[in-house]
């Protein structure tokens, strides 16, 4: 699909997903079905696609090692192999687990991110590229902070970390309610990821409406709990009264929700039914990654391809003694030399 | 399925974390805050919905009212003139006197901190009151 069509078809659908809640309980007052019902369905699929996904590439065999490496390999032992090295090409498990937490919490593949440029003339450059990680490592971890934030919906009494986490992303102590900086930053974030692939001709050529629905999606979410917080305003007690209600199983819908809390919750529902059947799934994903979980120790433990099937083997001395006396007929040589000749009557 | 054991504990660890809200909860979600609303007067500077959701709204119209254009009279939306004051007006012995048997109601259920007690002062309540 171009590009134009991409953007359109993946705009109109959040577009979309926004009338739809609007219309449902505007119009319709269908409370219950987009503040209760939606919400567990959504719930029940995202959980069960999960595991389901997980489950799948479980059973995937792996027939032998495929680590990405960029060190030295372990070998003999004046080769010398730095802490760099021992995190690259890993041999134990601890290396492996240090690069695992490396990749999931600091995006170290993409830190390495690099760009083919010309230098003076047809002079070929690699340059670092660090933009993609940079707005990367800010989108996940405010969505992970404002999701946090979130518990204070979901818990009461709030675990002990969320009044600290307020706390800080509220630091500067600007307009009232509090700006949350995380707030913000996760549009900021989420514009820039954007507007990396429709500027970039190469990025704009390989994506997709999938790729761009995501965050058409999450920038839905990101304005309407902006709006709600800061613009619309929202009777709060009685959105937790809700929410509350959801966590325990026993749901309850009180009267005094806006719209506005009903169109940003189909957005989470969707957004959350939607992750086992998209790219989202890389969450689980990045964890079953085989170029940065296994070791690399292929040649030091024999790794035996499970697929094998039983070959049937004719080994050669069985094959010598099915064809000896003909191969020495022929003047062959063979190993162990002739049968003694059968006793003569 | 290869690598069983592993994939099914990182499947564990997370449906732990994922689910937290609901065992934190257990099936048992404490009731709203009841808040204790003024018996002499009937009325606040606006309607009860419209304060429910905009009341920081409100102050935060009363501050720069007040810090900035020396502006200290507020007409409510029933006609009556009051005083652009957190601790005289909204918080007066006949208004919302008790801070704990009202802001902090709310604010505890929603985690909501408000900085403005920093400077504040909110009125004194008899310590044996305290809720
Ligand atoms: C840095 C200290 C400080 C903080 C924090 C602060 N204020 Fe104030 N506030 C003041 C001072 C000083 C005045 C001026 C008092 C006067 O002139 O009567 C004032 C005045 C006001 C007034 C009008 C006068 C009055 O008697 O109430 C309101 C309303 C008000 N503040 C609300 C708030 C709110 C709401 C917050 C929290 C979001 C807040 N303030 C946080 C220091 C502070
Ligand atoms: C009906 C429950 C309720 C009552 C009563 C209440 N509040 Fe609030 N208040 C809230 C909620 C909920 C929020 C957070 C709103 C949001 O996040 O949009 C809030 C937010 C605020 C804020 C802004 C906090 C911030 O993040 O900067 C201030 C200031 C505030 N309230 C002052 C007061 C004062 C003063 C009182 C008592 C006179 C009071 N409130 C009583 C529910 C209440
Ligand atoms: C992927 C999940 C979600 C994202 C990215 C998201 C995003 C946001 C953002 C950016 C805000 C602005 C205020 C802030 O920064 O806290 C917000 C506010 C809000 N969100 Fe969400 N949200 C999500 C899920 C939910 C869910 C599941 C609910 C409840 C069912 C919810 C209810 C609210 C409410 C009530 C507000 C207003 C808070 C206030 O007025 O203080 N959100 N959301």
């Amino acid at each position: 699909m171009n590009v134009i069509l991409s953007l359109i078809v993946s705009s109109v659908a959040v577009f979309g997903l926004v009338v739809i809640a609007f219309v449902g309980v505007w119009g319709a007052h269908l409370e219950w079905l987009f503040g209760v019902v939606i919400p567990y369905l959504a719930v029940i699929t995202f959980f069960v696609g999960m595991i389901y996904r997980v489950v799948q590439w479980g059973k995937c065999a792996m027939p032998f090692r495929i680590p990405s490496t960029c060190g030295q390999q372990k070998t003999l032992p004046w080769l010398k192999r730095t802490y760099v090295d021992k995190l690259d090409n890993p041999v134990g498990t601890v290396a492996v687990v240090g690069r695992m937490i490396l990749e999931v919490l600091c995006f170290r593949s993409l830190f390495r991110n690099t760009r083919l440029e010309f230098g003076n003339g047809q002079e070929i450059k690699y340059k670092s590229a660090k933009w993609l990680w940079f707005g990367s490592i800010v989108f996940h971890y405010t969505f992970l902070i404002v999701l946090l934030r979130h518990l204070r919906f979901f818990t009461e009494p709030m675990p002990f970390f969320v009044p600290i986490i307020e706390k800080v992303d509220g630091f500067f102590q600007l307009y009232v309610p509090t700006l949350y900086q995380s707030g913000l930053l996760l549009g900021a974030a989420a514009t820039f990821l954007l507007l990396r692939r429709v500027i970039d001709g190469k990025m704009r050529y390989i994506s997709l409406p999938a790729d761009y629905f995501p965050l058409f999606l999450i920038l839905g979410l990101a304005t309407t709990g902006v709006l709600m917080r800061y613009v619309l305003k929202a009777d709060v007690v009685s959105i937790k009264e809700l929410t509350m209600g959801l966590v325990s199983f026993r749901p309850v819908v009180p009267e005094g929700i806006s719209v506005l809390f009903y169109i940003h919750i189909f957005l989470v529902s969707v957004f959350f039914a939607y992750f086992p059947f998209s790219k989202l799934t890389h969450m689980a994903g990045v964890f079953l990654s085989p170029t940065r979980n296994v070791s690399n120790n292929s040649r030091i433990v024999r790794h035996i391809n499970p697929w094998n099937y039983p070959v049937k083997v004719h080994t050669y001395a069985a094959y010598e003694d099915e064809f000896r006396e003909k191969m020495i007929d022929a003047g062959l040589p063979v190993e162990k030399g002739a049968p003694e000749p059968a006793k003569p009557e | 399925m290869y690598d069983g054991g592993k994939i099914i504990a990182g499947i564990i660890i997370g449906l732990a974390l994922l689910t937290f809200p609901i065992w934190y909860t257990s099936g048992r979600a404490a009731p709203k805050p009841e808040v204790k609303l003024p018996v002499k007067e009937k009325e606040c500077v606006q309607p009860g919905p419209y304060m429910k959701k905009k009341h920081m709204q409100v102050l935060d119209l009363w501050r720069d009212s007040v810090v900035r254009v020396q502006q200290r009279s507020y007409v409510a939306f029933n006609g009556k003139e009051y005083d652009m004051s957190l601790q005289n007006t909204c918080m007066s012995a006949d208004c919302h006197a008790k801070k704990s048997e009202f802001c902090d109601r709310c604010h505890n259920y929603t985690g909501v901190v408000p900085y403005c007690w920093d400077c504040h002062i909110p009125p004194k309540e008899k310590p044996e009151e305290k809720h």
